[in-house]
């Protein structure tokens, strides 16, 4: 059972039910559940979207875009159905926040996804989990049955006119189908290969219709957007970003957890004192900021780092997903390079060439490289290929393998060297991986 | 007469479930997915029957039902254990000690990646990340988590789950 934690400087908004049974209705409902969707469905379209763009909530799924500008983009008249697609296909190595939102919350969810249909006009909502999480898929279940039972959803939602229905279901393991345009493909019982856009799900989505999507860590912080009012909730964090994050911080740290902090909390502070600092008194290495496609970060780089999308950004990385991965000085950067291609070799979808391509090659070349058959020119051939495959995909799939490849180039070009000259590597205790 | 109901070669519970799942989407092909799922955990594994079965509930060919299924590392054509260890090595587990996870279920289970024990109790299967990266190392078996393990926990697991095969008997498929 994924264990909880808690910090004095937590500030728990997203994760405040969390461990008080919200998962059953009638506590959820005690605790002040379903009230921000009332008082949206008095208030009306106009009303929420304004809040959500006043609440400065941005997309956690990793790319931040603000939430209300992208439900502000779906037409208020369309001639077929709108619909709102949850992402709960977290795979992003490095993020598990979702799986707790699903866990201790699953209202929360459903809440605000009823919102988001209220918003933009939409009679159906489709809740996504990743094929892993079967045990979430029956606890989200249960919610949704429940809700029904209420009367909060169905064809007159809280006694009124307006119509929301809910359908759950997992995927069948796919990192690609956390994208959002695949998503939809596998939504609607195909491969997960990714759309070429425009057009925007927010014009031609799931079959066609106008669609929004949204990752499920932002539709659980929408309730409570609601409740706290916008102003207050983007207060709880840093300019343009409002509200908090779940961080997932783990790796070589002595307290590993899901820590809801504010937008703009301090790097070093959420490595040393919230998480407990590097365990078995080693040294910080280095840090992957935002789940394992986002650039490596080196100790000096987050003395001062606020970590909100902006700040993240300036300093060469990405906020992301929220996966907060430690690295102490025992750890082989080759060797994490390496296992972290060979995660986007085996989940490239293969549609688009570069990506397909650029990782099986990225992922040979690191393979022997770190067994310590490389060449001189290597360092420089793996990181020209990253970079080649950079903007040149349907999706970000091929982005996300080449980022952290060119930032693990750039930043430990030492330790790439050190494994030249059939020197195996003093950490290597693999040779060869057998995920293929 | 709905000869989904005398000629299926599923149970009638799943048999039931899945003409509900069909009318809970706009579209009967989304129900594809979630229905390959079930047709798995109940047959073993995605069976020409399996397969022809589904096509026809769906409306789609065979050939569309594999195209689809082949792209999914979850849906499998070959029948795996009863448990199935799946051990996550990604980057956070591997940090935190997967790999000796990982080599104690071979030792344990005298069985490398993909394999099957003799007796058809246990697989084992090096996945990618599964979700529970703060409490790394993780594994799955079948769909249940165990998660903050060492190899000293590996032999417990596998007793735990080879007395539940027993008390299961012979008959029942993962």
């Amino acid at each position: 059972m994924p264990r909880l934690v808690s910090h004095p400087d937590e500030v728990k908004i997203v994760t405040r039910r969390f461990g008080m049974g919200a998962e059953k209705i009638d506590r959820y409902l005690e605790l002040g559940g379903y009230e921000s969707a009332k008082k949206c469905l008095a208030q009306g379209s106009d009303w929420i979207i304004n809040e959500m763009k006043a609440s400065n909530l941005r997309g956690r799924g990793g790319a931040g875009f603000p939430t209300g500008l992208k439900w502000s983009f779906v037409p208020k008249q369309s001639a077929k159905p709108k619909y709102i697609l949850v992402n709960g296909d977290e795979s992003e190595p490095g993020t598990c926040k979702d799986h707790l939102i699903f866990l201790h919350d699953p209202h929360a969810v459903i809440e605000g996804t009823i919102i988001a249909g209220l918003a933009v006009g939409a009679k159906m909502g489709f809740i996504y989990l990743r094929g892993e999480y079967r045990y979430l898929l029956e606890i989200m279940e249960k919610a949704v049955a429940d809700a029904y039972a209420k009367g909060f959803l169905g064809k007159n939602i809280f006694g009124s006119d307006t119509e929301f229905q809910i359908v759950t279901q997992t995927g069948a393991g796919a990192y690609e189908v956390g994208e959002e345009s695949a998503l939809m493909e596998s939504l609607e019982g195909k491969r997960g290969i990714p759309r070429i856009r425009p057009p925007f799900p927010a014009v031609v989505g799931l079959y066609g219709g106008p669609t929004v999507i949204n990752n499920a860590e932002t539709i659980a912080s929408v309730p409570h957007v609601i409740e706290m009012g916008a102003a207050a909730y983007s207060a709880a964090g840093s300019p343009r970003n409002g509200g908090t994050r779940l961080f997932c911080i783990s790796g070589h740290v002595a307290r590993p957890g899901v820590y809801e902090l504010p937008m703009g909390y301090n790097l070093k502070k959420m490595i040393y004192e919230v998480a407990g600092g590097i365990r078995g008194g080693r040294k910080l290495k280095a840090v992957v900021p935002g789940g394992s496609s986002t650039p490596v970060l080196l100790p000096e780089e987050i003395e001062s780092l606020g970590m909100d999308f902006d700040q993240v950004g300036k300093a060469g990385s990405m906020l992301g997903s929220g996966g907060v991965v430690v690295i102490d000085d025992q750890t082989c950067i080759v060797e994490f390079a390496l296992r972290t291609i060979s995660f986007y070799q085996h989940e490239s979808c293969g549609w688009c060439i570069p990506c397909r391509e650029g990782t099986d090659w990225l992922k040979k070349s690191l393979t022997r490289f770190h067994a310590g058959f490389g060449v001189a020119k290597d360092i420089d051939n793996i990181q020209y290929l990253a970079e080649n495959m950079m903007g040149r995909t349907f999706c970000p799939l091929g982005d996300a393998a080449a980022m952290p490849t060119i930032g693990f180039v750039k930043k430990f070009r030492k330790e790439f060297e050190d494994h030249l000259n059939g020197k195996p590597c003093p950490f290597a205790k693999h040779v060869e991986l057998a995920v293929v | 007469m709905n000869p989904n109901e005398t000629m299926s070669i599923f149970s009638r519970h799943l048999a039931a479930r899945f003409d509900a799942l069909i009318l809970k989407y706009p579209l009967k092909r989304s129900a594809l997915i979630p229905m390959l799922l079930y047709a798995q955990d109940e047959i073993g594994y995605l069976s020409d029957s399996v397969v022809a079965e589904v096509a026809e509930r769906i409306g789609i060919t065979e050939l569309e039902v594999h195209n689809v299924a082949s792209y999914y590392s979850m849906l499998r054509f070959k029948p795996v254990g009863r448990f199935n260890v799946q051990v996550c090595t990604n980057i956070v587990c591997m940090l935190r000690g997967a790999y000796s996870v990982y080599e104690s279920f071979q030792e344990e289970l005298g069985i490398g990646h993909k394999g099957v024990t003799a007796d058809g109790v246990f697989s084992l299967e090096e996945v990618e990340c599964i979700g529970a990266c703060c409490w790394a190392p993780a594994i799955q078996v079948n769909y249940e988590f165990h998660d903050e393990l060492t190899a000293g926990h590996v032999p417990g697991i596998v007793a735990g789950y080879r007395g539940r095969a027993l008390a299961e008997g012979s008959d029942h498929h993962a």
